[in-house]
């Protein structure tokens, strides 16, 4: 479009009428192709479904033990849910932050007055393997593929993993039960 | 695009440009083949077909592989998938209508584009090659929209399948071999429909692969026109950009007009009611029938009672096309000045309508008479009229040049349409 | 040109009309009556308050037989169906139940959820075709659009076209079936088994009659009146909507943006013409269509 407005543009009122004709289909024809590209795009997102079954999730608690590590999926992620013992309770909450790779206080990986639970995504920050629970030098999970370490709340101890194993939103319903995926009893985006 | 590329007139200006065209010469092909090629100055809106044609193997292809991002290819989830692409996918309702009037549009214009092949002539010396790359298209064109109408799994889907794989079955000596190596089992089954989504999807690639030669031919020979005679001078032709290029665009916005109609209002005119009843092995429909596209060839294998005859005189019927060029004797390209062959041609053409109305009846009663009637004046045509008619028909005079029939002989028009020269090379061997 | 074009359409239509045109041929029903649907046409839209109430009738009447695997709870409260809340689709489903695996492995029920799809009145569908004498009722999901009838020449041709197009033939027809039971006409002969109705091909159907007046309570107006009558008549409009909806629930959204599309290539045509036609003035333009006067003066 833009050489043919080239060759044809002369002066006068007659010249810039047609140019303004070139140009304003040229851009007539640039929003028709961009408009098309948006339902392919949009097409790729999660779809109705997915997003539909992607609704809270309710764990019980009741039959897990002290030190135990239990996995739940939600919305296809995998979710750690830990029981941690009085022991890894008091080390943790000792850590100095100066010593974390991520500095978070023990208050922020857990909910207040629940401070056995540990509720975490499961897939290392680094480049989403699953790290291996129970191991390591932490009291936590040391990731089998690229040797990321997190103690038992699920901090970040040793690269290359950047960051610690991010919360989901979830909330207690009562000391046995918990809801993945509400946060003080509103729905997650 | 050897021939059309001694025609360019691109000289790479920048340092750049220059380095890259002394070691491959691609945009001076992109310039020879769509900017600078000659092309008739006559040309009507028949001729933006191919633009249209390529606009929609385009649409297939993008739509078709967006689809299959969701689609799930198993006779267990198939008809459901389609259904959650309608229902659950953004937008998939509109991928999806768009893919299925999209194959119907697709036919639309690829039989304007062949009956105007017919009408000027243009499978003539010395385009044959482009002509039968033309008809390996289409047949290509065929068995990717019967596989792809399998995809869906509903009942039309199934007995279309079942019927279409019993008609390979019917060739002697390997059909039964054929026959099953189609279908991975013993009847149409989950292997079948796994198999024939795989091919759905590499048969539009090999449609792209032919469509290149296609044009390449064209570019070769140069196109025909309603004159039916060469480019003579550059008088007679006009650079391909500006303006068939402008042309194309219009005639393809026109088309989409007509295309989204069908996918926003009428999505489901084209397509038939049974296909959203999922494929029941143990019941067929009352009535079955293919897409309308397909109706003039299932009348012709109908019209005959017996297996192999029908599936023979099927084939024969879109085969014949490809001798075409040898069956016709006229000296004489197109039917502005075949005053006989024009009638035949329109009777032709109308015969080819009856016999995809006749393709939608059951077959029974008049209606089977009416369809061998109209087969055998189909095979007529081609065996008996277009040589015949050749040998008696006296033409009209055919104009001197391509720019009188713009102009009227004798009159002179301001300015030339190509750049003195360009047009030699196709116009010598038209 | 002309007289070959005319010569061509006249034997076209003397081919047609030789055959023998039959409108019903093949189906052995008789036509549905036409019937007039808010969502029809280029404008059209459902009624939120009718899908409601088709809902209602598939709910009390339909759903003991017939599934409809495909509609989820949720399409209830979303955008151009029948327009419950979300707190209303969530209270509705929890008075189902659907079956999951606990995690022993075993089959334990619970509460639906809006994500889960409707539950089917049977288990699967040789046990649906068990419960009803051999055929099991066909699932609804799609029905609306799974069912038609034969238009014929030179109807159909119409049925495509802005203004006297037609699409809702399934619809139509699920309406005339609901109106359609009564005494088979005198001759006709019953099979043991059935019922007999008019619209349906053949006459006989496994289905008995499914509606009856005042069969459905549907909800009052403030003043305790009804809002519609109670009749066959409006439960069988109501039902059919419903399934329109349910066989294609982004209707709404697909009408209001083809309007848009088409618009805008209309406009975009329109330019390109005038673009055309500007780029063309340099070379005289070129010959539309054919010129017969002009080959005649050779």
């Amino acid at each position: 479009m833009a050489d043919t407005t080239a060759t044809h543009a002369t002066a006068g009122p007659e010249g810039t009428k047609r140019d303004f004709l070139f140009l304003a289909t040229g851009a007539g024809l640039a929003v028709g192709v961009g408009a098309v590209a948006w339902p392919f795009v949009a097409s790729m997102a999660p779809d109705a479904a997915t997003v539909a079954a992607g609704a809270p999730l309710d764990v019980d608690l009741s039959p897990i033990q002290d030190g135990q590590i239990v996995n739940v999926f939600w919305r296809g992620k995998l979710i750690f849910v830990r029981k941690l013992t009085e022991k890894e309770v008091t080390d943790m909450k000792a850590v100095p932050l100066d010593q974390m790779i991520d500095p978070a206080p023990f208050s922020a990986r857990v909910k207040a007055g629940h401070d056995q639970w540990l509720v975490s995504y499961g897939n290392c920050t680094h480049l989403g393997c699953v790290p291996i629970g129970h191991s390591g030098n932490f009291e936590g999970w040391a990731c089998p593929c690229h040797g990321s370490q997190f103690d038992a709340v699920g901090r970040v101890r040793r690269g290359p993993a950047p960051t610690n194993l991010p919360i989901p939103p979830y909330a207690f319903s009562s000391d046995t039960k918990l809801t993945i995926g509400e946060e003080g009893g509103k729905a997650a985006a | 695009m050897s021939s059309a590329h001694a025609t360019s007139t691109y000289v790479p200006k920048s340092r750049v440009a220059k380095w890259f065209e002394s070691r491959l010469p691609l945009v001076g092909l992109v310039h020879s083949s769509f900017v600078a090629f000659p092309v008739p100055r006559n040309l009507n809106y028949f001729y933006t077909f191919g633009a249209i044609l390529i606009a929609f193997l385009g649409i297939q292809i993008i739509t078709g592989v967006w689809l299959a991002m969701h689609y799930d290819p198993s006779a267990a989830n198939a008809f459901e998938s389609v259904e959650h692409i309608m229902r659950d996918v953004n937008y998939g309702w509109l991928l999806r209508y768009a893919h299925a009037n999209g194959a119907s549009m697709f036919f639309v214009a690829v039989y304007v584009h062949i009956f105007r092949n017919l009408y000027y002539g243009s499978y003539k010396a010395p385009r044959e090659v482009l002509y039968l790359l033309g008809v390996i298209i289409y047949l290509l064109m065929m068995a990717t929209a019967f596989l792809g109408y399998t995809l869906p799994w509903g009942q039309m889907s199934f007995w279309g399948a079942t019927v279409i794989t019993n008609i390979l079955a019917a060739i002697p000596v390997v059909g039964d071999t054929i026959q099953s190596l189609l279908w991975g089992g013993y009847s149409v089954g989950n292997p079948t429909i796994n198999r024939f989504f795989s091919l759905h999807f590499l048969l539009p690639w090999m449609i792209a692969g032919v469509v290149v030669l296609h044009v390449w031919a064209l570019h070769v020979t140069g196109q025909n026109n309603p004159a039916g005679i060469p480019i003579k001078s550059s008088k007679d032709a006009v650079p391909f950009t500006p303006y068939a290029t402008i042309k194309d665009v219009f005639a393809v916005v026109v088309f989409m007009i007509l295309f989204a109609w069908f996918i926003f209002y009428q999505p489901n005119y084209l397509g038939h009611a049974d296909n959203y009843v999922p494929a029941n092995p143990s019941v067929t429909p009352a009535h079955i029938v293919p897409e309308w596209y397909f109706l003039p060839f299932y009348a012709i294998l109908r019209a005959v009672p017996d297996k192999l005859g029908g599936v023979i005189l099927m084939f024969g019927a879109v085969l014949i096309l490809a001798f075409a060029p040898w069956l016709d004797t006229s000296r004489v390209r197109s039917c502005n000045y075949r005053p006989v062959y024009r009638v035949f041609f329109w009777v032709f053409t109308a015969n080819a309508i009856l016999l995809g109305w006749l393709g939608a009846k059951p077959p029974e009663g008049g209606y089977v008479i009416a369809s061998q009637l109209c087969t055998a004046y189909y095979f007529a045509h081609f065996l008996i009229v277009m040589p015949l008619v050749g040998l008696f028909e006296t033409p009209d005079r055919v104009p001197g040049s391509i720019l009188e029939t713009v102009t009227g002989p004798g009159k002179q028009v301001s300015g030339s349409g190509m750049p003195a020269g360009a047009a030699a090379e196709p116009a010598k061997r038209g | 040109m002309r007289i070959a074009l005319l010569a061509a359409a006249g034997l076209l239509a003397a081919a047609l009309g030789s055959t023998g045109l039959r409108a019903e041929d093949g189906h052995g029903g008789v036509n549905p009556p036409r019937e007039k649907w808010s969502f029809a046409g280029m404008f059209g839209r459902f009624d939120q308050a009718q899908l409601q109430r088709g809902f209602q009738v598939y709910k009390e009447v339909c759903a003991n037989c017939h599934s409809m695997k495909l509609v989820a709870f949720r399409n209830l409260s979303e955008e151009g169906g029948p327009g419950f809340s979300a707190a209303q689709v969530k209270a509705l489903a929890e008075t189902y139940s659907v079956k999951e695996l606990d995690d022993s492995g075993s089959e334990k029920e619970r509460p639906a959820r809006p994500a889960d799809r409707f539950p089917p009145p049977f288990p699967n569908d040789k046990a649906a075709a068990a419960a009803n004498g051999g055929k099991a009722p066909p699932d609804f999901s799609v029905l609306a659009k799974a069912r038609t009838y034969e238009r014929g020449f030179p109807w159909f041709v119409f049925d495509a076209l802005p203004f006297t197009g037609y699409s809702e033939q399934g619809v139509d027809y699920i309406h005339a079936l609901l109106n359609g039971y009564e005494d088979p006409p005198k001759g006709f002969e019953m099979p043991g088994s059935g019922y007999y109705n008019k619209y349906y091909p053949g006459h006989v159907i496994a289905m008995p009659n499914p509606l009856s007046e005042g069969q459905i309570t549907y909800p009052k107006d403030d003043k305790g009146q009804p809002v519609v009558p109670e009749t066959v008549e409006q439960y069988s409009h109501d039902v059919a909507a419903f399934m329109a909806w349910a066989a294609e629930p982004h209707m709404m959204a697909r009408k209001a943006l083809g309007l848009r599309v088409i618009l805008f290539l209309i406009v975009l045509a329109g330019l390109l013409y005038y673009v055309k036609k500007q780029v063309w003035k340099k070379v005289g333009g070129e010959v539309h269509g054919l010129q017969p006067e002009l080959h005649k003066t050779y």
